[in-house]
């Protein structure tokens, strides 16, 4: 039943993205990229790109996109209660114990080791972003969108340089890219 | 212990319920780009405005919220909810922390194939995907600079063996996070009996 996937997925992404912000982004992609035919690489990038547009978590915003897709608004739901239960069971017994005994050294120091794997899991992620925004059709030299590469490189210059608000940057990316590729399109690709 | 939310049996009247639901409605109507921007904003709601919470209370939940896997403003949130009415607040809390993206995000996906065939739409969104790799990079860059500053074997190795397992090996992302919590887990029971039988002899 297509509901109770959708639970299930979203759960185990739920259940597993520790450290927060885009530690969610590899296990989405694991899920309903490779494991289930719901999202192609496109979408999946578009998704994490509107979750950064929009407010809310990227774990809630990919599962109502994804269950609305998949199922309609009740798959919108039962993908998004997946999403958020381990959370209320894991939150509400770590609240229990933390009014009891008033100590978490323990919970952090084994969860704080969680994130490197975290760290280097969110690049993998990245990177595979990156892939399918440089090389649309495939990796070869001659298939790449340089403007792509150009539009990431200067973001990034500036996101290190200037440290701007995210939002700001992807607004200004946009932006570019409407002006660069009717311009440069053509010497270009 | 006295203010345990479980055991202390509290009147929750509507309209604190009500008022926990608009707060946590609003903070996250609000807040783009999730994650930790939430966290100053429901500090001066309910520690400041609302003084439901202590100081050293919400620095206390912020840190079991970073501990429990998930969204961090869904945890905050529910984390708060529990602390303020039990267990039906943190049921209040969680609706008002979802319910805003999720309406948004099935507005957004039913205009989605309709926007998407749109030539200029097209050209925002690659312009924006190149963007949002480039914040995706900063915040890694960050992040793994932290993990090298601290100049420890352990965590330097794990980060570099989940790099490799992930993209040269295409390891499942869930065994990866379980096999690096655990050998955390198991290396911080090593070293504090390493250092506890220090200390006795």
């Amino acid at each position: 039943m297509i509901y109770l996937e959708l639970f299930w997925s979203f759960f185990q992404i739920g259940l597993f993205s520790f450290g927060g912000g885009y530690a969610a982004m590899p296990l989405i992609r694991h899920q309903v990229v490779e494991l289930h035919p719901w999202l192609t690489m496109t979408q999946f990038s578009d998704i994490i790109t509107i979750s950064q547009m929009t407010p809310g978590p990227i774990a809630v915003n990919s599962a109502t996109f994804v269950g609305i897709r998949i199922a309609g608004l009740p798959g919108a739901i039962s993908a998004t209660l997946g999403c958020i239960a381990p959370a209320c069971v894991i939150a509400t017994f770590l609240a229990f114990i933390y009014y009891r005994y008033r100590s978490l050294s323990t919970i952090q120091g084994i969860l704080g080791s969680l994130r490197p794997a975290v760290v280097a899991l969110i690049g993998g992620a990245g990177l595979s972003l990156l892939i399918s925004s440089f090389w649309p059709s495939g990796i070869s030299l001659s298939e790449t969108d340089w403007i792509a590469v150009l539009i990431f490189l200067l973001s990034f210059i500036v996101l290190r340089w200037k440290k701007p608000n995210p939002i700001i940057v992807m607004a200004g990316a946009g932006a570019a890219a409407v002006i660069l590729y009717p311009l440069l399109g053509h010497f270009i690709a | 212990m006295n203010n345990h939310p479980g055991t202390a049996p509290k009147k929750h009247p509507p309209k604190q319920l009500w008022k926990l639901f608009t707060s946590t409605f609003t903070l996250s109507a609000f807040t783009f780009g999730g994650g930790y921007v939430i966290i100053p904003l429901m500090r001066k709601k309910f520690v400041e405005q609302l003084h439901w919470l202590e100081e050293e209370e919400m620095l206390d939940l912020t840190a079991i919220a970073q501990a429990t896997p998930g969204a961090l403003a869904v945890n905050a949130a529910i984390l708060i909810g529990y602390r303020v009415a039990g267990i039906i607040g943190a049921l209040v809390t969680v609706l008002g922390t979802v319910l805003p993206p999720l309406l948004i995000l099935s507005v957004i996906s039913v205009f989605y194939d309709f926007f998407r065939n749109s030539y200029l739409v097209n050209l925002v969104l690659k312009g924006m995907a190149a963007g949002v790799i480039a914040v995706i990079f900063d915040v890694v860059v960050n992040m793994g600079s932290d993990v090298l500053r601290k100049k420890e074997l352990l965590p330097i190795l794990v980060m570099a063996a989940a790099f490799l397992a992930s993209v040269v090996f295409s390891v499942n992302v869930v065994a990866i996070i379980v096999a690096s919590g655990l050998i955390g887990g198991l290396y911080s029971v090593y070293k504090s009996r390493k250092d506890g039988k220090g200390m006795q002899s």
